[in-house]
């Protein structure tokens, strides 16, 4: 109840101080139009494939888990920011819970991804995208999940290093080989076996693997339980990881 | 309402490839009574902000114990954030934020309802003269301004003890002496305040009792009266030409003495006996004479005689 309570309170005054940033929305809408506007002429030939239709089937779903991954990822920079002004402190000396000042920042990034997404996919519609209601609503489920990972990744991260100098390039380092090996902006069907063999280690490709089979429709398929399976507890991990540095203490 | 015994605190720190242990407090006891104005006076690095950090729960003690408003440190930390209020060193508002923004919801994390968190807010606001920017970004604050918010966040949800680290650093004279009114007015509240600095004007006309820290460690305690009571005799300060300090040093070199760019001071039993040999020494080694002075022990004499270092210098 008390945590329920404390994360509405965080999350509340973060959307706010979010909302209030005008410029920060125009990117965050601005950059993936562009993604979309811009790759996609090259989109049909380069995937083989027969419609626009089926290569955005294919295109989307890696632009959204990109975006949920990225956006998670560098959320810790702000926390920075947070701790130099002294407001993680002052939240510290009070009984809040300090799950909950993990929570209410990750949710806040979990619901303006979402947000993104959702726009990115009214877009796509334009460019005859189809996809059924239920497994899109799935689909963002594993969104939600893999932002809430990487954002609490990246917050219990950001306490550790208290610094942008070493936050950025420790970032970039995680988000290199993960984007690469994971077949997010092209899929992974033609690589050579011990690329493939590396990408299964990497739990972003699964989570890639089963938002494009929802994003085809098909439900059944074993990627999309295990991809929202793995996704799930590497979020929980991260969570309870993130809220214990919240709880150490932080100069 | 403030009890510690043997408080410890050590920092692992690393420069290049050495490896240093930083003992920034070594054993620290302190007694401060209920209603009291109770003052941590030190030099930079004398481990005040890190004592405070303790007291608030932020960092764990290496050793020792306290008792915080009657709740136990290391036993019930939870019980302590409720009672106390801590006011860091460095600020704590967001720029983005208004300061009724932030006062409303440090009220709320502290278990307040809304309605009781607007109602206390708006108080608060009017007690600190702050309604007028009250729903202005922190950003367009001044100092002064800046500052009042950071000790309204300390104390809205009125707790029994609040810790102001260095609250008047950097504020000009006139709100300084403003800061010092609303510190008196939160004691007449029935608060207990636990306040650092390092000026000793402010020590000396605000506190009721301080503590002297200096390398981790309280080297004096009692009221500021107490504490230059102590230090029997006078001060003499002998005013000089900068370049004839090592000269004048030479020639009282008899006298308990401490130099300064432009004088040096005197420890001496009866400053009226000691004068009259004071210019003939300074005389016969014919060093010319800027002025001269005679005065009561400062609370710098005071820490200088305890640490055998001037806390003007450090
Ligand atoms: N997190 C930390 N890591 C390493 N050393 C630290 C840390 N915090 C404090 N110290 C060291 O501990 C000592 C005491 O610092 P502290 O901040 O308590 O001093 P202070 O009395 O508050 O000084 P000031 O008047 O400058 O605020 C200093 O030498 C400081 O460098
Ligand atoms: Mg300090």
């Amino acid at each position: 109840m008390k945590l329920l309570r404390d994360t509405s309170l965080i999350f509340q005054r973060q959307a706010q101080l979010l909302l209030r940033n005008p410029v920060w929305i125009l990117v965050g809408v601005f950059q993936p139009v562009m993604y979309l506007l811009l790759f996609a002429p090259l989109l049909k030939p380069a995937l083989q494939v027969n419609s626009n239709a089926e290569a955005y089937e294919i295109f989307v779903p890696g632009l959204l888990v990109l975006l949920a991954i990225f956006g998670g990822l560098f959320q810790g920079f702000g926390l920075i920011a947070e701790l130099r002004a002294g407001v993680i402190e002052r939240s510290r000396v009070t009984p809040v819970s300090r799950l909950a000042l993990l929570l209410g920042r990750s949710l806040r990034d979990v619901v303006s991804l979402i947000a993104q997404a959702v726009i990115i996919t009214l877009l796509a519609l334009l460019f005859d995208l189809r996809v059924f209601i239920g497994n899109l609503l799935l689909a963002y489920l594993m969104l939600a999940l893999i932002s809430l990972m990487t954002s609490a990744l990246s917050y219990g991260i950001a306490l550790v290093v208290k610094s942008e100098d070493a936050l950025a390039p420790l970032m970039n380092t995680v988000a290199q080989p993960v984007l690469l090996l994971s077949g997010i902006l092209l899929p992974l069907t033609f690589a050579p076996g011990w690329l493939q063999g590396i990408a299964d280690w990497n739990p972003f490709s699964w989570a890639v693997n089963g938002t494009r089979a929802l994003f085809r429709g098909d439900l059944g398929a074993p990627d999309v339980w295990q991809g929202l399976l793995i996704m799930a507890v590497l979020a929980l991990l991260a969570v309870l990881w993130a809220a214990r540095e919240f709880s150490r203490s932080v100069r | 309402m403030i009890e510690t015994r043997g408080l410890r605190k050590s920092f692992k720190s690393r420069q290049g490839r050495e490896k240093k242990t930083i003992e920034a407090v070594r054993g620290v006891d302190l007694d401060v009574a209920e209603g009291e104005i109770f003052g941590f006076l030190g030099p930079n690095g004398a481990g005040k902000t890190t004592t405070l950090r303790m007291l608030a729960t932020l960092i764990e003690p290496d050793g020792g114990s306290a008792t915080i408003a009657g709740a136990d440190l290391r036993a019930d930390p939870g019980e302590v954030r409720r009672r106390i209020g801590y006011v860091a060193q460095g600020g704590s508002t967001w720029d983005g934020s208004t300061a009724r923004e932030e006062l409303v919801l440090q009220a709320r994390l502290y278990g307040v309802s809304k309605a009781d968190a607007r109602a206390r807010t708006a108080q608060v606001l009017e007690a600190f003269q702050l309604s007028e920017y009250a729903d202005r970004k922190c950003q367009t604050y001044s100092g002064g301004q800046r500052r009042r918010v950071d000790i309204a966040l300390g104390i809205i949800h009125e707790p029994k003890v609040v810790f102001l680290d260095e609250p008047t650093t950097g504020l000009d004279p006139q709100s300084r002496a403003h800061m010092w009114d609303e510190v008196r007015r939160l004691r007449a509240e029935g608060m207990t305040v636990f306040i650092t600095t390092h000026y000793l004007d402010e020590a000396d006309a605000l506190c009721d009792r301080i503590s002297i820290m200096d390398n981790g460690e309280i080297v004096a305690s009692g009221t500021p009266s107490e504490l230059k009571r102590e230090i029997s005799g006078d001060v003499v300060r002998v005013g000089l030409a900068p370049g004839s300090i090592s000269a004048a040093a030479q020639a009282l070199n008899a006298y308990k003495i401490e130099t300064y760019d432009d004088s040096v001071r005197l420890f001496v039993e009866d400053g009226a006996v000691a004068i009259p040999q004071i210019l003939r020494a300074l005389d016969a080694a014919d060093v010319p004479l800027g002025g001269i002075e005679l005065r009561r022990p400062s609370l710098d004499d005071v820490f200088l005689t305890k640490t055998g270092r001037s806390l003007r210098e450090s």
